[in-house]
């Protein structure tokens, strides 16, 4: 069908992209986020049904069916999906953008014989690629598929150079000859770069990768559109190609990490310090009624909550410890890392769903000072981000991130599963630290026991 | 298209980029890149228009993945979104809420 004409076509284009601009706009403020999302929403419905009106389409039921299928395989998992889980659902939509984006690139190269257009799509093909690849790995990571710590095999340095040297040879060959079995080849070495680009990245440091990644699928739809020359594509892609750099930035900041030092930290090496044999030195343990003595007589206790607690879907539990402590005129704040959770604001979307208040929720910069002046820091499931080794262990692969300064207060008790280190891999030496008390088991468990006995105080 | 046209569209496209994401605090990065990977989705359109032009079956195959693939990205990004934002918004006034009963009750 093409019921509409090439300027409405156009005029409709470009109000889904405005669309998309008010959306980032929106996320970017409480107040507005929820609407700026229903907004992108509108304007890619807008899209999706001028591309139907407006080009001469073939086989328009089978596209249909394959959006059908699509919508009906990701809505309910996005709805369903646990929100511990959530940074994995986002890295996998992310991957499978990439992926289309690639394909759509493939499939254009044979109307194309213009060596820039060449160039447009070969770059789609192979950041598409690394994007899929790259997340993937995200995903494995993040569901502990394999392990969280950095993957390096020996020799890696050089199998990356040779293909990262073969996939522009492939580059220049497709855009040379526009040759099929090339464009392959490419899409195979682009594929390979997205495993060993992100294979060697620590566990701590994903969240970044996958906004690093979001950025460059956001590339690769920009480019994909100039390849279609469909202007709606450059603007989206380049939008989130841009404020996906932003948001990486702002992020590695918070982890006091440098994008590149993240990407290949570990190919300089030094960046696998740490041990993830269990320590035998002492710590002190306890059992969950001095646990609620030491807290139901505080004046002010700071709750620092983890992944742990998002594990063991304790953040409504955590929620009624802090009214019952509340109740006896503890003064209770949580102090929420950037990256507590498996990425940054997680937390505060776990501990939102718990009905926590949004005032008792303090960013780092704000709370930091205020341990000096708290009785009892209480660190639920978090190991890494209030790991001293961050600030003393310059050979750690966390050094530089700002920490939660839970250290400074009174006394400080860890809820923990077991000694193990925590998501990067490190010994925490606050463990061992006299002030310190432990309480093992799983947070939801053991915060359900402290909860018991503070209400019998 | 026209190259310079072009080249002035994506350069527009950064600064706005850059622009609206400038001041967004840590506890909306979540949210906000879990938006922004939504909209990267729009390659759907890309996809639609691949699929509506070829002719090939296999093509045609690899083409109709592409959609597939899009779609899930395009509709899961905007509901995994909303349903982020709705927890952050929905129940943070319940919170409220409670916390002022809780306080009324003290009195």
């Amino acid at each position: 069908m093409s019921i509409l004409s090439f300027e409405w076509t156009a005029l409709l284009y470009l109000a889904a992209a405005v669309c998309f601009i008010l959306a980032l706009k929106g996320l970017s403020s409480p107040r507005t986020a929820r609407r700026g999302n229903l907004i992108g929403a509108l304007g890619a419905v807008v899209a999706v049904i001028t591309v139907f009106l407006s080009a001469r389409l073939e086989n328009i039921p089978a596209i249909l069916l394959a959006i059908v299928a699509g919508s009906a395989v990701a809505a309910p998992i996005a709805r369903r999906v646990q929100m511990t889980q959530m940074p994995q659902l986002v890295a996998l939509f992310n991957g499978v953008g990439g992926g289309a984006a690639a394909l759509v690139a493939v499939l254009e190269l044979g109307h194309n014989i213009d060596p820039w257009v060449r160039v447009a799509i070969v770059f789609t093909m192979l950041i598409g690629a690394v994007s899929f690849a790259g997340s993937a790995v995200t995903v494995a990571k993040l569901q502990e598929l394999i392990s969280t710590r950095p993957l390096l095999f020996p020799g890696m340095r050089w199998v990356m150079s040779l293909v990262v040297a073969a996939s522009l040879v492939a580059c220049a060959f497709v855009v040379a000859t526009g040759d099929v079995g090339w464009a392959i080849a490419l899409l195979i070495l682009g594929l390979a770069a997205g495993l060993l680009l992100v294979l060697p990245v620590g566990g701590a440091d994903v969240p970044i990768v996958i906004s690093l990644l979001n950025a460059c699928t956001g590339l690769a739809v920009a480019a994909s559109g100039v390849v279609l020359g469909n202007v709606l594509l450059v603007v989206a892609g380049t939008l989130v190609g841009a404020s996906g750099t932003i948001l990486t930035q702002a992020m590695a900041k918070a982890m006091g990490r440098g994008v590149s030092g993240i990407l290949f930290g570990a190919f300089r090496g030094g960046s696998t310090a740490g041990s993830t044999v269990q320590s035998d030195r002492s710590v002190r343990s306890s059992g969950p009624e001095d646990v609620a003595v030491v807290l139901g007589y505080a004046q002010r206790v700071i709750i620092v909550p983890g992944y742990g607690l998002a594990v063991a879907q304790g953040q409504h539990t955590v929620a009624e410890l802090a009214e019952a402590l509340e109740e006896r005129g503890v003064e209770v704040l949580f102090a929420i890392h950037p990256v507590a959770g498996r990425m940054p604001g997680h937390m505060n979307v776990l501990l939102a769903e718990a009905s926590v208040p949004y005032e008792s929720l303090k960013e780092m910069s704000e709370i930091n000072p205020e341990f000096k002046n708290t009785d009892v820091a209480l660190v639920v499931g978090a190991n890494d981000v209030v790991n001293p080794a961050a600030k003393s262990a310059p050979g750690s692969p966390i050094y530089g991130m700002p920490i939660l300064e839970v250290g400074d207060a009174a006394q400080v008790v860890f809820l923990k599963r077991s000694m193990r280190p925590g998501f990067a891999g490190i010994e925490n030496e606050l463990l061992h630290s006299p002030k310190t008390t432990l309480l093992f088991g799983d947070a939801k468990d053991s915060l359900t026991r402290v909860l018991g006995a503070v209400k019998t105080l | 298209m026209d190259p310079v046209t072009l080249l002035t569209i994506v350069v527009l496209a950064v600064f706005v980029g850059f622009e609206v994401v400038s001041k967004v605090t840590s506890t909306l990065h979540t949210p906000l890149m879990s938006g922004a990977n939504a909209i990267h989705g729009i390659v759907l359109i890309g996809a639609i228009i691949v699929a509506g032009q070829t002719t090939d079956p296999w093509l045609l195959a690899v083409a109709l993945l592409a959609v597939l693939l899009a779609t899930v990205n395009l509709v899961g990004g905007f509901v995994v979104t909303d349903r982020m934002l709705q927890m952050f918004h929905g129940r943070r006034d319940v919170a409220a809420a409670a916390g002022r009963r809780r306080r009324k009750d003290a009195r």
